[in-house]
């Protein structure tokens, strides 16, 4: 095998199919990326078994082949070097990347002990790249880091022929993204609960191409795949079992008060006012006319309080939140403004995204946050 | 608190001389000058004994058997706890007026920190001094007070004086002070460490504070090594610390026979996992971290245990920890001699975060309507369904 590259297409590649290499995998020959040059193109691979990636780009090649290399290494050394072309050589049981006067030998692992991997099952559908990216992380935010309650890791997928809605929560908030986007056969729709963190780090990765396509294997297959494809990069991924909670009826539809506020000077203070407290201790938060004024700390413990301008609308409200949890909502809703309906102290809070102070709030994210009270 | 303001000698460690004892004999002043043990029952053991007493080997946690037999003419008297609290209680109330920062250790012994006080009351020395006359005029027993820039010194030094002295030792005096005493006056150095440290050749703190900390932290694990390396130099920045709330509550039970079956082993959990929790309520708080003990039947055991990101106190949500932590040792049929729950980490008014979906009244509501049931009615009238005995079971079945 020999082949030339520039350090661009290789880079892309490499950083592409490493996110899908464990850093503890079961077997040894998964700690690789499979480099396969064929015809003008190479091909790429990594895998955890859990997600595989594939990379594709074009390079001169001179001796077609295949071989299996550490794929830390490979990514390290990639970036490395300089934007000149790269070639890639297999000279016996070792791998030489050569570029300018540096040079590299890397070993090889055996390629008869890496698996196959999933072929990406066909694609139901493509939608633009930033819009995907943007609601994945949107929703994410609010999946739980539990690895004991696994559905919760997990962001629901649902398609509803053109629209898909995006839901994720550790019960303590929901998020909730729907967005359009245009299946490939009309009339389609099935539901699918994916990894969070796997599905964000995905999304963001396929920003530089213009559109995404999804591809969903059909609920009846026996392998439960999903798979995400850009320019010249694959995904597929192993949906998580288990039934995510029903929960559209915990979204309260009506709200006695609602608040507007400036998202920027609110994250702020949010965070500042917060700094005197352990980040589970509640942040308290007073709703009135005249402003909202935010305080932690208690007793003997460092205080904190700060007031900024709120429009309200509705009876005055005291609720205590996780500050953190907060502030991931309030980064969430990505407008300059939020909106936030409350329906009681004890009841959950649902922020909402505003453009202007006056406009209609954006009804395509919501974010539940369920407050915080004092046992005794 | 700087480095520089450590080095004065403002740490105090104030040491009752053999309490129990003391107040024994300051209850019954014809045995002054007698040999006197505090500990009762033959099975007992001593649990504090006088000077005179400790002239015939008679130490504190012998059995009561073994002292009878080393001073057959020695006074045996029965503790009498509450008093020990009453006089307790008024002594740290006088360690109090001189500092806020008094940290008790246990009845009979306290850490102040008097850096704060020195306008007032004059060097750490004199505060010393003060305290001593003040404790024995008011109280009729004697203390020994260990005066140092660390806790670790200060109580050194109170172990060297005893009874009824002071010693003062200045951060310029530490290392002459320190080294050549043997390696288990450090503290934390057990049976166990100092054997390890036997077997390394190191005898004296001298030997341990001149071994890299590097062979140490091999030969002992990263915080003993490290820990005992620092020590050794006399380097201790523990801060008194006041009133620390009480540390854990817990629960354990030595089975009348081994058990290996995982049903009952989680039964047995469950009912540990129930009265600490109602313990935990009892006294109003919360423990974020729960701690399961596994003894097996080779007396072997192990510890494990989780922090939560919010402390608990219902006997649902503490047991379903408990459950992950044992089975996540996957303990495969061994035999069990005793289970054990504790809960740490404890603090006061826990704010709860909600959750969604969740119904008002949860678990919080049933442990509280149980617990008030049990107080009325007694432990077996409301508990799991699962640790309800069946009834004697039927032949036919």
């Amino acid at each position: 095998m020999k082949f030339t590259v520039d350090q661009n297409s290789l880079t892309d590649g490499v950083n592409w199919v490493s996110r899908s290499l464990s850093t503890r995998p079961i077997k040894t020959e998964l700690l690789g990326i499979k480099i396969d040059a064929t015809g003008d193109e190479v091909i790429l691979s990594g895998s955890d078994l859990e997600t595989s990636s594939k990379a594709y780009f074009k390079a001169d090649i001179l001796e077609k082949g295949a071989v299996l290399v550490p794929g830390k290494l490979l990514a390290e050394i990639s970036r490395s070097l300089p934007n000149k072309p790269i070639s890639i050589t297999l000279d016996g049981t070792r791998v030489l990347v050569t570029s300018g006067s540096a040079k590299f030998t890397l070993p090889t692992l055996s390629l008869n002990e890496y698996p196959n991997l999933p072929e990406l099952p066909e694609t139901t559908g493509t939608v633009a790249s930033d819009t995907f990216a943007t609601a994945v992380a949107q929703v994410a935010i609010a999946a739980g880091r539990d690895d004991s309650l696994p559905t919760l890791t997990g962001v629901h997928v649902e398609i509803n022929e053109e629209t898909i809605t995006l839901a994720a929560t550790d019960r303590y908030r929901l998020a909730v993204r729907e967005f359009s986007w245009n299946p490939a056969t009309p009339g389609f729709s099935t539901s699918a609960l994916m990894r969070a963190r796997t599905l964000a780090d995905a999304a963001k990765s396929l920003v530089g191409s213009k559109n995404v396509s999804l591809s969903f294997a059909p609920t009846t297959s026996n392998d439960r795949l999903a798979g995400f494809s850009g320019d010249g990069k694959t995904m597929t991924s192993r949906m998580l079992d288990g039934t995510f909670p029903p929960y559209r009826h915990l979204l309260p539809t009506d709200s006695v008060t609602t608040a507007v506020v400036e998202v920027a000077p609110f994250l702020d203070s949010v965070r500042r006012v917060a700094l005197v407290t352990d980040k589970t201790v509640p942040l308290r938060l007073e709703f009135k006319d005249g402003g909202v004024s935010l305080e932690a700390g208690a007793g003997e413990e460092a205080q904190a309080t700060e007031t900024i301008d709120v429009l309200l609308n509705g009876e005055p409200i005291s609720i205590a939140f996780n500050p953190v949890f907060l502030a991931d909502g309030l980064q969430a809703v990505g407008t300059p403004f939020v909106q936030i309906s409350f329906t009681g102290s004890n009841k959950p809070a649902i922020l909402t995204g505003r453009t202007e102070p006056n406009g209609a709030s954006i009804e395509n994210y919501r974010y539940l946050l369920m407050p915080m009270r004092y046992a005794s | 608190m700087s480095a520089d303001e450590k080095e004065e000698s403002t740490i105090l460690h104030v040491d009752m001389d053999a309490f129990y004892a003391s107040v024994a004999e300051l209850d019954n002043p014809q045995y002054k000058g007698k040999a006197l043990v505090v500990g009762a029952g033959v099975r007992g053991v001593v649990l504090s004994a006088n000077y005179e007493a400790r002239k015939f080997g008679i130490r504190a946690a012998m059995p009561v058997g073994r002292a009878k037999r080393m001073a057959p003419h020695a006074i045996f008297i029965a503790p009498e706890h509450q008093r020990y609290s009453e006089i307790s209680e008024r002594v740290m109330a006088i360690f109090n007026s001189y500092t806020p920062l008094v940290e008790p250790i246990s009845l009979d012994e306290a850490f102040l920190d008097v850096t704060g006080s020195q306008k007032l009351f004059g060097t750490g020395r004199e505060i010393a001094a003060k305290i001593r006359a003040q404790v024995e005029k008011e109280e009729g027993i004697t203390c020994s007070v260990g005066i140092a820039p660390s806790k670790f010194i200060a109580k050194l030094a109170s172990q060297h004086c005893k009874p009824n002295g002071m010693l003062e030792i200045k951060s310029d005096r530490i290392l002459e002070f320190l080294h050549p005493l043997p390696v288990r006056a450090i503290w934390g150095v057990g049976p166990k460490t100092a054997e390890s440290l036997d077997r390394l050749g190191l005898h004296t703190v001298a030997d341990i504070a001149n071994t890299p900390r590097s062979t140490l932290i091999r030969a002992l694990g990263d915080a003993t090594g490290e820990s005992l390396y620092e020590l050794a130099w006399g380097r201790d920045y523990r801060d008194v610390v006041v009133n620390e709330p009480e540390k854990s509550i817990g629960n354990e039970e030595t089975f009348s026979r081994d058990i290996d079956s995982p049903e009952e082993i989680l039964r047995e959990f469950l009912r540990m996992t129930e009265k600490a929790t109602a313990r935990l309520r009892d006294a109003n708080l919360f423990a974020k971290t729960i701690t399961i003990k596994i003894k097996f039947a080779d007396f072997s055991s192990i510890t494990r245990s989780k922090t939560l990101p919010l402390a608990i106190d219902s006997t649902h949500e503490t047991y379903e920890v408990v459950k992950k932590l044992y089975v996540a040792l996957r303990n495969d049929g061994a035999r069990i001699r005793l289970v054990g729950v504790s809960l740490s980490n404890l603090q006061e008014d826990v704010p709860v975060q909600l959750e969604l979906g969740a119904r008002e009244r949860g678990w919080r509501e049933a442990d509280s309507a149980i617990d008030k049931a049990t107080a009325r009615f007694g432990r077996a009238s409301v508990r799991p369904g699962r640790l309800i005995k069946p009834e004697k079971e039927s032949d036919e079945a």
